[in-house]
C-alpha cells in the first residue's frame, strides 16, 4: 500500500467516521481506490465506524466486488453471462485459463493479471466478451484472446 | 395484549398479539422441531424446519412458524404430507455435510431421512448461526462471524477477537449442532496463535467448563 | 438555470427551447448503449463531432442512449427523416456528413435484408423497428442523457405538471390502479396496489425506489432505458412518490456501468437544478429528494427486502415476505419499490390516461414491454411490443430468426429463474399469466433463443451454478438445495449421472421451491420444472446412457 493510497484511505475513512450505516459505501470507495482490502484497513474502518470487525469481514468476503487480496495491474474479465454462454464464453474462459495460468479470481505472481469471470454486463449483442481494464473486445474467439492479452504489460 | 385464537393440529390454542405460531405451540405443549432456533437468540428463519401449512382465509401456505405472527381464525398443521417431506430432505440435505449430529440423527429417525441420499459434503458446519448470533447479540464480543454467500457461505473465528474472548467463555461450543464450533475455534487457535489464548487467571474464576466434545467415529462408507 | 417555481413557468421554458430548435435542422443521433460502446461508438461520436465541428452550426451532433439494435451497432440516426445507419466507423462519418447536407442518404450504411438484399432506409421501414410499439424506448434517439432540454423538448415533466396541478394524489394513485400496470421486474404485482398498501400504512416517513438492478442475466433493457432516459423514469418517481406521499427516494442500480452512472447523476443533478426535485416542486407544496445507491455486485440485492438491506448498509439477506416491504422496508419504513420500466410508464399514464393505457395489450397484461432479444438470433437487441404479441413475432419478424442458418430449438424467458419452453409453442402470446402458465414466466424480458446445437442439461446445469454463486446462504433449502442440484446436474453432464438422480432432482426441485426464504431459493428450479416438463427425454437419455454402460445400478 503506497504512503498516497494510505492518505486517501484515511481520508475515507475520516469522512465516514462514527457512521455505522455508510460501511458498505466505505468499503466500495476504498476498494476502488486502493483495488483491494488490506486486513489493518479493515480493522480501522470497523474502529472508526463503529462495526464488529466480524461485520466487516462478512461483508467484504460476500460481496464479490471487494478484493481481500493484492490485485495484478490488468483486470481480465470473461463475461459468463447466459447470452455470452450461449455463444461459447466458457472456451473463451478456457483459453484465458489456459494463457495465464490463472483460474476465476486468482492473480499471478508478478501481478500482471487478475483474471474474473461475471454476470451480465449487457452487451449481450456483442457476445462472447473479453474485457480488459474496462475495455470490451466483442464477438472474441479463443483465437483472438492471446493478441489482446499481448498488449498489456 | 389482546388475545388471539387460532387452530394448531385441530387443537384450538389462545394466544396473544405479538406471538409467533411457535411460541403459541410450545406455549400449548405442540412439539415443532427446530434447529437454529434459540430462546435468547431472534428469530432467525434459516433452517426452516419448523415449516407449518397455514391455512388462512382460503389460502394455503407454507410458512416458518419462528418468524410468523399469530393471527385470528389461522388452522395451523404442524404435521402433513408436504411439511413431512420439506423436513425429511431438508435433514437430508443437512446430514450430507454432520451424518452423525445428534439432533439430526433423531430428526432422521422421526422423518425417515436417509444420511446417505445426497453427495457428502467436505465441511461438517450446517450455518445454523447459532455460535455467530449468541457471539453477537449475548456475549457481543462478535468473535466468530460468517463469511462469504451461497454454499461456500461458513463460519470463523476473527483470531485477533477470538485470542482474548473464547477460553473464558466458550458458550457456544454448547450450543453447535455439530460441535463445529468448537473444532472451528481450536482449529484457528492451532494456527493463528497457538500458546497465546488470554485467559483469567486460574485462581480468580470457576473451573473451566469441560465443553462437550462428541466423539468422532468412523462412518461406514456406503456407495 | 434559475430555479423554476411554478408549471407556467415549465411550459414556459419548454416553449423557449422549442422555439430555440429548427426541425429542419440536420440532427445525427449516434447511439452509446452498452453493446454498441463496447464496439467503440465513443469514437463514432468523436468523429462526428471533429467533422461537423468544420461547418459551424450547421448539422448538430447527439450522442444518445440506446436505440435498440444492438446487434447492428454503432447505430446512427439522422433526422429529419430517420435514417438509420448501422455498423457505422469512424472512417465513414466524412460519408455520412456530405450525404445529410445534401439531403442525401448513404446506401452501402443502410439496412439491407438479409436473404432478398432489400434496402430500408427510414426507421419506420426497417423490420426490427416496424414490428415494434415504441413507447417508452422511442424517444431514445432523440434525446442526449445529459441534456435535461431534450427530454422537455419532447414533452417531458408535462405529466408532473399535470399530477401536480390537476389531480390529488388519490387521483393519481386511482389512474395508475385502473390502468392495471403491473410490475415490469418480474413479479408482475400490479403497481397499483402496491402503491396503494404503502399509501395506506400509518408511517408518516415513505420511501420510494427504483430497482434498477437488473440483475437477471441476459437482461439487459433497464441499463438501456435508464441510461438512455433518466428523466422519464425519474419523472415516473416523482409521480409516484406524490401519489403515495413519499418525501424521499433511492435510484438503486449496478456498480459496474460508468456511462450509466454519469448519466443517471446528471439527470438527478439537473433535475435538482430546474426545480423538480427538492422543496416545493413548481409550487406544490410537494417536497421530494432522490439519492443514488450501487450494488455491489451481486444478484440476489436486486430482491426487494434483500435491497432495502442493502440501502440500509446492511448485507443484502431477504427478510421472509410475512412483513410486507410496502409496509416495513428500508430502517422499518413503508417503502414502494418498482421496476425501473414500471416507473417509466407511469408519466405516459398520466398524460393519456388508463383508458388509452388498457386499450394496448391483452385482457390481463396492459401496456407495452421490454424485451431483450439476444442468443442464437440474428437480431440482438431492446425491442418494445404491446403485451400479447405473439412470440412468433418477436422471434422471426422482428428477431430475424436464428442465427448461422440453424432451426430454434427453445425460446428461455425469466433468465436462472425463468423456463425453456419448445419452439413448437412459438404462437403463444407475451402475457404475464400466460407466459407463467407455461413454465416461462417472463421474469423482467430477457428472451433468448436457443439453436437445435444447445445441450438442454448443460443449460440447466449453467444456470444452476448461477445462481448457486449469486444466493446469500442464509437457508438451508437454497443454500443445500443447489448445491446439490448442481452436484447432480454436474454428474449429468459428464457422463456419470446415477439411477435415482432425476427423482433426487425432483425432489430437490419440489422441496427448494416450497422451503425456501426468498424468491431466489423459491424459483430455482423453475427452468428444471420446464426442463422436465419439455424436454425430459434429454435428461433421461443421461441416466440411461450410464446406466447401460454397466456400472452397479443403486
Amino acid at each position: 500500500m503506497s504512503k498516497m493510497c494510505e492518505k486517501e484511505i484515511d481520508s475515507i475513512i475520516e469522512k465516514y467516521r462514527g457512521q455505522p450505516g455508510s460501511l458498505i459505501h466505505a468499503l466500495v470507495e476504498i476498494q476502488h481506490e486502493n483495488h483491494w482490502l488490506p486486513r489493518e484497513v479493515m480493522h480501522k474502518v470497523a474502529e472508526a465506524l463503529e462495526v464488529p470487525f466480524a461485520r466487516v469481514m462478512q461483508i467484504a468476503s460476500f460481496y464479490k466486488t471487494f478484493s481481500l487480496t493484492p490485485k495484478g495491474r490488468h483486470e481480465v474479465h470473461v463475461c459468463t453471462g447466459m447470452t455470452c454462454h450461449l455463444r461459447g464464453a466458457a472456451r473463451l474462459q478456457s483459453k484465458v485459463e489456459e494463457l495465464t495460468g490463472l483460474k476465476d479470481g486468482e492473480t499471478d505472481a508478478e501481478s500482471r493479471f487478475t483474471f474474473a469471470t461475471g454476470a451480465c454486463l449487457g452487451s449481450c449483442s456483442i457476445g462472447p466478451e473479453l474485457i480488459v481494464d474496462g475495455k470490451h473486445y466483442g464477438r472474441m474467439t479463443p483465437e483472438k484472446v492471446e493478441d489482446v492479452l499481448k498488449r498489456y504489460e | 395484549m389482546s388475545e388471539i385464537v387460532l387452530t394448531i393440529d385441530d387443537q384450538e390454542v389462545k394466544a396473544t398479539a405479538g406471538m409467533t405460531v411457535l411460541q403459541a405451540a410450545q406455549q400449548a405443549g405442540i412439539t415443532i422441531p427446530t434447529l437454529c432456533h434459540h430462546e435468547k437468540l431472534e428469530a432467525f428463519g434459516g433452517c426452516r424446519l419448523c415449516m407449518v401449512e397455514v391455512e388462512s382465509r382460503g389460502w394455503t401456505s407454507y410458512v416458518v412458524s419462528c418468524l410468523y405472527p399469530v393471527a385470528k381464525d389461522i388452522v395451523v398443521r404442524t404435521r402433513s404430507e408436504k411439511v413431512d417431506k420439506i423436513r425429511k430432505v431438508l435433514v437430508e440435505e443437512l446430514m450430507a455435510h454432520a451424518p452423525d449430529s445428534p439432533e439430526l440423527v433423531k430428526l432422521a429417525e422421526e422423518y425417515g431421512a436417509d444420511r446417505n441420499r445426497f453427495e457428502r459434503e467436505a465441511s461438517f458446519c450446517i450455518v445454523c448461526g447459532l455460535c455467530v448470533r449468541y457471539c453477537n447479540e449475548v456475549k457481543q464480543k462478535n468473535a466468530v462471524g460468517f463469511i462469504d454467500n451461497g454454499p461456500l457461505r461458513e463460519i470463523r473465528f476473527i483470531p485477533e477477537v477470538a485470542a482474548r474472548e473464547c477460553w473464558d467463555c466458550q458458550e457456544c461450543f454448547a450450543l453447535c449442532p455439530t460441535s463445529y464450533a468448537q473444532a472451528a475455534y481450536l482449529l484457528t487457535e492451532a494456527l493463528a496463535f497457538p500458546g497465546q489464548r488470554k485467559t483469567a487467571a486460574p485462581a480468580a474464576k470457576t473451573p473451566a467448563r469441560a465443553a462437550r466434545v462428541i466423539p468422532i467415529m468412523p462412518v461406514p462408507v456406503t456407495t | 438555470m434559475p430555479r423554476l417555481q411554478t408549471a407556467a413557468d415549465l411550459e414556459k421554458l419548454r416553449t423557449e427551447i422549442l422555439a430555440a430548435r429548427d426541425p429542419a435542422k440536420s440532427c445525427i443521433a449516434v447511439c452509446a448503449g452498452a453493446a454498441c460502446d463496447g464496439m467503440d461508438s465513443a469514437a463514432v461520436a468523436a468523429a462526428f463531432v471533429a467533422e461537423a465541428g468544420k461547418l459551424g452550426d450547421k448539422i448538430e451532433v447527439r450522442p444518445t442512449g440506446c436505440h435498440g439494435y444492438c446487434e447492428k451497432g454503432p447505430n446512427v440516426v439522422v433526422t429529419p427523416g430517420d435514417i438509420c445507419y448501422f455498423e457505422v466507423q469512424p472512417t465513414d462519418v466524412p460519408e455520412i456528413i456530405a450525404a445529410t447536407l445534401q439531403g442525401e442518404v448513404v446506401e452501402r450504411l443502410v439496412y439491407k435484408d438479409p436473404n432478398t438484399g432489400a434496402k430500408a432506409v427510414h426507421m419506420h421501414e426497417v423490420p426490427f423497428y416496424k414490428h415494434q410499439m415504441r413507447l417508452l424506448i422511442g424517444d431514445n434517439p432523440k434525446i442526449d442523457p445529459m441534456r435535461i432540454d431534450d427530454y422537455l423538448a419532447v414533452g417531458g415533466y408535462a405529466a408532473l405538471v399535470k399530477a401536480l396541478t390537476e389531480m390529488t394524489p388519490e387521483q393519481v394513485l386511482d389512474e395508475v390502479k385502473k390502468a392495471n400496470l403491473r410490475g415490469r421486474g418480474g413479479g408482475g404485482f400490479p403497481a397499483g396496489s402496491k402503491w396503494e398498501t404503502t399509501r395506506n400504512a400509518p408511517e408518516k416517513t415513505k420511501y420510494v425506489i427504483v430497482n434498477g438492478h437488473e440483475g437477471e442475466s441476459a437482461a439487459f433493457m433497464d441499463r438501456a432505458m435508464l441510461t438512455g432516459n433518466p428523466h422519464k423514469v425519474l419523472e415516473g418517481l416523482i409521480i409516484g412518490a406524490y401519489a403515495i406521499g413519499a418525501q424521499k427516494g433511492f435510484m438503486y442500480t449496478r456498480h459496474d456501468m460508468p456511462l450509466l452512472e454519469k448519466h443517471v447523476r446528471q439527470a438527478l443533478a439537473q433535475a435538482k437544478e430546474y426545480g423538480l426535485l427538492g422543496k416545493n416542486i413548481l409550487g406544490s407544496g410537494f417536497d421530494f429528494e432522490c439519492e443514488l445507491h450501487f450494488d455491489v455486485g451481486i444478484f440476489v440485492s436486486g430482491e426487494s427486502s434483500a435491497l432495502m438491506r442493502s440501502i440500509e448498509g446492511n448485507p443484502p439477506e431477504p427478510r421472509p415476505k410475512y412483513i410486507r416491504t410496502s409496509v416495513s422496508g428500508i430502517w422499518d419504513k413503508p417503502s414502494n419499490l418498482n421496476n425501473v420500466e414500471t416507473w417509466a410508464n407511469v408519466p405516459q399514464i398520466i398524460t393519456r390516461g388508463a383508458e388509452w393505457f388498457t386499450s394496448i395489450g391483452s385482457e390481463k397484461s396492459k401496456g407495452t414491454k421490454l424485451i431483450s432479444l439476444s442468443g442464437n438470433v440474428v437480431n440482438s437487441g431492446v425491442v418494445e411490443v404491446p403485451m400479447g404479441t405473439p412470440l412468433r413475432t418477436l422471434v422471426f419478424d422482428i428477431g430475424g430468426g436464428v442465427r448461422d442458418g440453424k432451426t430454434l430449438k427453445a425460446i428461455h424467458f425469466g433468465g436462472a429463474m425463468g423456463g425453456s419452453i419448445p419452439a413448437d409453442l412459438i404462437d403463444a402470446p407475451l402475457d404475464f399469466d400466460g407466459m407463467s402458465k407455461l413454465g416461462a414466466p417472463i421474469g423482467a424480458g430477457g428472451l433468448l433463443l436457443m439453436d437445435e446445437d444447445t445441450d438442454m442439461v448443460e443449460v440447466a446445469r449453467y444456470l444452476m451454478d448461477f445462481l448457486t454463486q449469486e444466493s446469500c446462504g442464509k437457508c438451508v433449502p437454497c443454500r443445500e438445495g443447489m448445491q446439490q442440484m448442481l452436484h447432480i446436474l454436474t454428474r449429468l453432464t459428464e457422463g456419470e449421472g446415477k439411477a435415482g438422480d432425476l427423482e433426487r432432482l425432483e425432489d430437490l426441485v419440489e422441496v427448494t421451491g416450497a422451503a425456501s426464504l426468498c424468491a431466489l431459493g423459491k424459483t430455482s428450479g423453475d427452468p428444471l420444472k420446464s426442463m422436465f416438463r419439455y424436454f425430459k427425454p434429454e435428461y433421461e437419455a443421461r441416466i440411461s446412457d450410464q446406466a447401460a454402460g454397466g456400472s452397479a445400478a443403486k
